[in-house]
């Protein structure tokens, strides 16, 4: 089999994986080496689906042991199988790199003989990067869940970002659909991954030159769609784990059908992406924002509104804290206004500093005056001319292509194929006007 | 701040010449309709006075700039210089004169005109230099590396550190089209020359697999029922498409047609 298959297969194979990210470490290349990374990370293309290509994503091997039901390279599917020597793998990322293609590489793996045996090639394959090319660009390694924690560690030192896939938002599903898998089996890694994390950042301040252990962090992401649970059960699991694992990001991907299994979602299913871009927004609002997954969901309420963003439906729901006086208040709640995110909010609190604001002053700052104007005040004033009336109000909260669904009355895509309450044209008139 | 001229002054194009502009302006007391480097189009009935660049003048501006508004605010002239924003010169001077006046405090005035041109026009410069690094192409050649670009703003000072830092042992050329200039580095020596024109040399076996790897690589890790060519386009313009390995010829024309295929399907 010559490289391009190889290649072909096992991009195929690794295409379903959601991070993409090269971003957390800051680092140059050292004399007679060949490599860096920013810590913003950088795209080096974007893909026909939009997605960023930073990194050269393959699987290690697409063979596997395991049975997972949801996984294009589970045991029982009849698939073409390749594996990539770490010389070649090495090499071919080397060349890629020299030429601005990628930022580095994004190694996973199926499970080749044993979860150690596996682990032991990937990081061959990383060593030769780091002490033979002397590497010094991205590696992101997906840690292969029951190896050994030596080997583990090994790789953790080699790499930059190290992540476990927790795969599916609850234990139950993981039984059904991943028998091979447990929470358990998951959580371990992940939790000695971030005992070593800050093992590593108390040895940093001791000796300087101790060698790093996975400086970007570590990252999960589960599957969306694929199993019952709801909005709210995501985002608090994923509160629990930037609370108690320090993970970096935590990825969802929308689940696309590979596979017939009687218990999976049927075979035409469309992907729920806007589920997906919701979960994406409310994660955003936990880690920037100062948003609590408490706050934007409640049993009652356990998923995203279809028609509206995560904040602006939090807002709505919370107009006595509004409106806000854009020139005295705090930039814990200027982040909570529609319309003013993390930049324009640092923009107001610098540029208020030099004389008050009035509303053209912030259009230039780059709010979204259009949602933002129901919810501030300049110097005690509301927008001049604003008029609220329903048809307004509720296009400037939505967008584009909601309102133009909500106005043929559809639903925005099928959320689940799970029960779900559904979502009247009233309701969400009655939810975006009955308070403003 | 005095009134308003007429009268237009042309400089020698760099920056030591607007600075010289900037002098001319404090010395004689007045304000230029308009500064212009050589090579404008002289569509104007205004007089013209031509500045000359006097190395001395041009320091001692320079000098006062971080003494008065801070290194900050130098850093800000600086890049502001190499902006492809329309009067770039005229607002440069209209922020040091604003600058002058208010100190420091000039780089948070955010919601002044001035300020604000000037800031939108490096922020644009900024991210162009930033997609830059991810987007920029090199070939090999017996070795060493060449990329093209084709920029509206001139990015190359921008770009020195971070690939320097990259390629430390390499050796690679950019040439920016727009400008006529080009990066060249040799370990631990980069230079930005300016150069007239530059042809990209026929690539040989070896560097046609790995631009046929990467093709196939690009075109595999799309999620096929997620296409979204939309997205695309807003993350990436298509702009920076044409230096781009994953679009250049070989299997363009079989490609977009594909692509344009599926689109039109999308739409039905």
């Amino acid at each position: 089999m010559d490289l391009f298959d190889k290649l072909k297969i096992l991009t195929d194979a690794a295409k379903y994986d959601a991070a993409c990210t090269s971003s957390g470490v800051e680092k140059k290349a050292a004399a007679g080496g060949i490599g860096s990374a920013t810590a913003c990370g950088i795209c080096h293309s974007f893909a026909g689906d939009g997605r960023c290509i930073s990194l050269l994503k393959v699987l290690m091997t697409n063979a596997c042991v395991y049975d997972c039901q949801y996984c294009v390279n589970r045991r029982s599917n009849d698939t073409p199988r390749a594996t990539f020597t770490p010389r070649e793998l090495a090499e071919l990322t080397i060349q890629f790199y020299r030429r601005n293609y990628i930022e580095g590489l994004f190694l996973s793996s199926g499970v080749l003989k044993s979860p150690d045996y596996t682990c032991e090639q990937m990081t061959e394959t990383l060593r030769i990067l780091r002490e033979e090319y002397r590497f010094n660009g991205y590696i992101h390694a997906k840690a292969i869940p029951g190896a050994d924690s030596v080997l583990l560690s090994r790789l953790g030192t080699l790499a930059d970002r190290v992540s476990v896939n927790i795969e599916l938002p609850s234990q139950n599903s993981l039984k059904l659909l991943a028998p091979d898998k447990s929470k358990h089996s998951i959580l371990t890694p992940m939790g000695y991954i971030q005992n070593r994390i800050q093992e590593n950042s108390t040895e940093m301040v001791r000796y300087r030159h101790a060698p790093k252990f996975a400086p970007a962090g570590q990252s999960t992401q589960m599957i969306i769609g694929a199993t019952p649970e709801t909005d709210f059960q995501i985002l608090n699991l994923t509160e629990g784990l930037y609370r108690k694992y320090r993970l970096k990001r935590v990825f969802y991907s929308a689940y696309m059908p590979v596979s017939t299994s009687a218990l999976l979602p049927a075979a035409d299913t469309k992907p729920p992406l806007l589920r997906e871009h919701r979960l994406y927004q409310a994660d955003w609002l936990l880690r920037f924002y100062g948003f609590s997954a408490g706050e934007l969901l409640d049993a009652g309420h356990p998923n995203f509104n279809p028609f509206i963003d995560p904040k602006c439906d939090w807002a709505l729901h919370h107009m006595e804290l509004f409106p806000v006086e854009v020139n005295r208040a705090p930039y814990s709640d200027l982040l909570r206004v529609p319309g003013i995110g993390v930049k324009s909010a640092k923009r107001i609190v610098t540029a208020r500093r030099t004389g008050p604001l009035r509303f053209e002053g912030l259009k230039k700052l780059g709010v979204v005056l259009k949602r933002a104007q129901y919810f501030i005040t300049c110097s005690g004033k509301t927008a001049e001319g604003l008029k609220i009336t329903q048809d307004a109000a509720l296009r400037s909260m939505m967008s584009e292509t909601a309102f133009g669904r909500l106005q043929d009355g559809l639903q925005p895509e099928q959320l689940s194929f799970f029960e779900q309450p559904r979502l009247t044209q009233e309701d969400v008139r009655k939810c975006l006007t009955g308070q403003i | 701040m005095p009134d308003g001229t007429n009268l237009i002054y042309q400089y020698d194009g760099s920056f030591d010449g607007l600075l010289c502009c900037v002098f001319e302006s404090y010395l004689k007391k007045e304000f230029p309709a308009d500064i212009l480097p050589p090579d404008a189009p002289q569509a104007t009935l205004f007089p013209v006075r031509e500045i000359e660049t006097d190395s001395e003048k041009a320091r001692r501006v320079l000098v006062s700039i971080p003494k008065k508004m801070g290194g900050e605010a130098l850093d800000f002239v600086r890049r502001a210089f190499l902006t492809c924003a329309p009067q770039k010169e005229r607002n440069i001077l209209l922020f040091l004169r604003l600058g002058y006046r208010v100190g420091p405090r000039v780089l948070d005035m955010l919601t002044n005109d001035t300020v604000d041109t000037l800031q939108k026009a490096v922020r644009h410069l900024n991210n162009e230099a930033h997609l830059l690094k991810g987007f920029l192409r090199f070939s090999d050649f017996n070795g060493a590396l060449a990329a093209e670009i084709e920029p509206k703003n001139s990015v190359l000072p921008l770009l020195v550190q971070h690939f320097c830092e990259r390629y430390p042992e390499e050796r690679f050329l950019i040439y920016d089209r727009t400008h006529a200039s080009a990066l060249i580095y040799q370990p631990y020596k980069p230079i930005i020359l300016p150069v007239e024109d530059f042809q990209m040399p026929e690539p040989d076996e070896e560097e046609r697999s790995f631009r046929e790897l990467w093709r196939l690589f690009y075109k595999t890790i799309e999620i096929e029922g997620r296409h979204n060519p939309r997205c695309r386009m807003s993350h990436m313009p298509k702009r920076y498409w044409k230096e781009m390995t994953e679009f250049a010829q070989g299997t363009k024309s079989q490609f977009t047609l594909e692509e344009r295929k599926r689109d039109s399907l999308r739409k039905l």
